[in-house]
């Protein structure tokens, strides 16, 4: 750590020492992305490299770990189960971006609007992001159980479904409360980039004779192109994350109708005790998760880092 | 030392505090964890050398990898120095922390065998009587449907108490010999034909609507199938004699009034097991980890000598609903207000010709979790019973 920091302040130093006119031409010294760069090596790459290590030993976490070579690859791409992760996974990543962009974006537009009364919703609305996942998962157990819960509660027999013990009703019911839950993240990313939009766009709209519709077609969604990049690849590679509240409120279940990839590699490596075909998921799981947000990244086109607002 | 939440948690922790306060110098640390969570917390730390010093165990299959693993002593000289230890448990208890004719881990808490309860007041409504056979058992459902309450309650996104089912039916069908193959890896073991009737009267259980609506996003955890039984939505639930200590808690005038019952599990026509047979767990285990100091160490096996199965821990477990695994307490159930139900399980473990080891304890964790899941896959109706046996039978071994 504290060779760290006196990188750091070198770094600081020699920006100085050469003026501030240099810093703004070339940028500023790339030493100062040393702490971060030790930092990622240490916590990412390192244990990154360790789990490629591990995925080709048998190691049941406890006993000596046995190099195996290929075999745990083999179990893992043969289980019928991995395939049914990583379908569960895709379906998930889908439909919470189907649900979750639309909303947060509209509700980011809305919110982003000056009157008291959209701040005081603003507020309401974001309530839930200051839950954490456990407990909102423990809550919604709560609600929708078939027996106790909200429908049996208040008498209402179409509420009182059985949510997370039916196979083909569950998938929607998880789809629905990792929106409930992470909607109001993304709302508020959107709202940022609307109020970075410069009024004087619209004014010039509304001279054109432009209606609010137009506007927003032509103005806000435009001018947002770059935060739905954002947004979108926290979804996406995000949903690749989901784990906390899946475990909790259904754990995979019932059968495997939950058991995303996250999922099925906890409890491959910590319920089943096998640690090689564990880290042989996590490796698949790295690389599909560093694909999309390449493929998201490139979305945003190769001049992603000019300026949206010239002539603004 | 770690322990569990739940029934047992006010009497460890009455057991440390009052060890704490004679014994100032070497003092024991005590935290809970809940149960699904601890099994894998446990393992993950004994693994990276930072466990407990005190292991809390099941012992089967699990203990048996921490020996392999070097991670837990051998406490067979401590039982010969200490003749009053080893004579103080029930002898076929102690049996369950032996691996390869040594002991590595102590009874510490109670028996508990699997036991099927059933709500009395519910029974009477419709003048119905607990159920002697599978035959019976199976003739009741329809009467309880149409009575508009559910026959069984079951925890199953837990998915062990399905485990039960399993258990107690092939038992009764093919005797304890076919689990025995199965944890001695005998080859195909699992296609046995008690196994296959077994799964096929389980899911034509699930098929008369046998089980609550439900039952798979039911955690046993949290308690709530316990719960269906005494609110009467449920009129009987398979489950460890544990959950009386629950009940006893959260609904003590149910069971202070006497509309609990509970009969062994139903007999199969034809079938091969004694009836008087027990399935579930002997009792929980401590276990000393070999990674602790001798400082450690020391503390640890006094405690194991002196705080434990004293007076006063004793009459604590019993208190709490629980039957210590020591010998000689028939005078204090007996004075007990549950004694009703405490000589009930104390005499079914005690005359029981064979007490099974739950299965997914019995056996090595990663066979255990496959079994777990697919008999999950079972109660859904997902796969079918040769497909089960097929699918364990690559397991075995693992």
């Amino acid at each position: 750590m504290s060779a760290t920091t006196t990188t750091e302040q070198q770094g600081l130093g020699t920006g100085r020492a050469t003026g501030t006119r240099r810093t703004l031409e070339k940028g500023p010294s790339g030493w100062l992305a040393v702490p971060a760069l030790a930092f990622f090596m240490i916590f990412a790459i390192i244990p990154l490299l360790g789990v490629l290590f591990l995925s080709f030993t048998r190691w049941d976490g406890l006993g000596e770990i046995k190099l195996d070579g290929l075999s745990s690859w083999n179990t893992v791409l043969a289980d019928p189960v991995t395939v049914n992760a990583l379908l569960v996974t895709a379906k998930i990543m889908f439909f919470s971006f189907i649900v979750q962009a639309p909303i947060s974006l509209l509700l980011g537009v809305f919110t982003a609007a000056s009157q008291k009364y959209r701040a005081a919703l603003a507020v309401l609305y974001f309530v839930p992001l200051l839950l954490s996942s456990a407990a909102v998962a423990i809550a919604f157990k709560a609600l929708l159980d078939p027996n106790f819960g909200l429908g049996p509660g208040l008498g209402l027999p179409f509420l009182a479904q059985d949510w997370l013990g039916n196979s083909d009703l569950v998938l929607f019911v998880v789809v629905f409360v990792i929106a409930w839950q992470f909607v109001p993240f993304h709302t508020l990313i959107y709202q940022g980039g609307v109020r970075q939009i410069p009024a004087s766009l619209y004014e010039a709209a509304q001279i054109d004779g432009a209606g609010r519709v137009q506007q927003f077609f032509n103005i806000t969604l435009p001018q947002l192109k770059y935060t739905m990049i954002t947004s979108s690849t926290l979804m996406v590679v995000g949903s690749l994350a989901y784990f906390d509240l899946i475990f909790v409120l259904t754990a995979g279940g019932p059968g495997y109708s939950t058991r995303l990839l996250p999922l099925h590699m906890y409890l491959t490596g910590f319920k089943a005790n096998d640690m090689g075909a564990a880290s042989a998921l996590g490796v698949i799981l790295v690389v599909i998760g560093l694909a999309l947000a390449l493929f998201l990244q490139r979305l945003g086109g190769k001049n992603r880092n000019a300026s949206q607002l010239e002539g603004a | 030392m770690w322990g569990l939440t739940g029934g047992d948690q006010p009497v460890f922790q009455a057991s440390v505090d009052s060890w704490n306060k004679s014994h100032p110098d070497s003092s024991i640390k005590l935290d809970f964890f809940a149960n699904d969570a601890y099994k894998t917390k446990v393992r993950t730390a004994v693994g990276a050398g930072q466990g407990p010093t005190l292991v809390y165990g099941w012992g089967g299959g699990v203990l048996k990898s921490y020996v392999d693993a070097g991670q837990v002593d051998d406490l067979t000289g401590f039982l010969k120095e200490n003749p009053d230890v080893q004579s103080r448990y029930l002898p076929s208890i102690l049996e369950s922390g032996v691996i390869d004719g040594k002991t590595y881990a102590l009874p510490n808490n109670k028996v508990q065998p699997v036991v099927l309860y059933y709500n009395k007041e519910v029974f009477d409504k419709i003048g119905a009587e607990a159920p002697k056979t599978w035959d019976e058992l199976m003739a009741l459902v329809p009467k309880f449907k149409a009575a508009g309450v559910a026959p069984f309650s079951l925890g199953g996104q837990s998915k062990w108490p399905d485990l039960m089912w399993l258990e107690y039916l092939v038992d009764r069908i093919g005797g304890p010999e076919v689990f025995a193959n199965i944890a001695a890896n005998k080859p195909d073991a699992w296609s046995d034909p008690a196994v296959i009737e077994a799964l096929t009267k389980i899911q034509e259980l699930v098929d008369a609507g046998g089980f609550i609506n439900g039952f798979s996003s039911i955690a046993a955890d949290s308690n709530a199938d316990q719960a269906l039984l005494y609110t009467g939505k449920a009129a009987m639930i398979l489950q460890g004699s544990w959950i009386y200590q629950g009940m006893k808690k959260d609904a003590a005038d149910f069971v202070k009034s006497g509309k609990l019952g509970y009969t062994p599990f139903p007999t199969v026509e034809g079938g091969k097991g004694d009836p008087a047979n027990v399935v579930g767990n002997p009792s929980n285990f401590w276990s000393v980890s070999s990674k602790a100091t001798e400082e450690q160490k020391k503390t640890a096996l006094e405690y194991v000598k002196d705080g434990m199965f004293n007076d006063e821990n004793v009459q604590g477990l019993i208190n709490s609903g629980a039957v210590p695994v020591v010998t000689g307490i028939e005078d204090k159930l007996a004075a007990s207000p549950d004694k009703d139900f405490l000589t009930y399980v104390y005499g079914m473990a005690k005359d029981a010709p064979d007490f099974t080891l739950s299965w997914d304890q019995a056996l090595s964790p990663a066979q255990g979790d496959a079994m777990l899941a697919n008999l999950d896959q079972i109660f859904l109706k997902k796969i079918t019973p040769q497909q089960f046996a097929s699918t364990m039978n690559a397991t075995i071994g693992k």
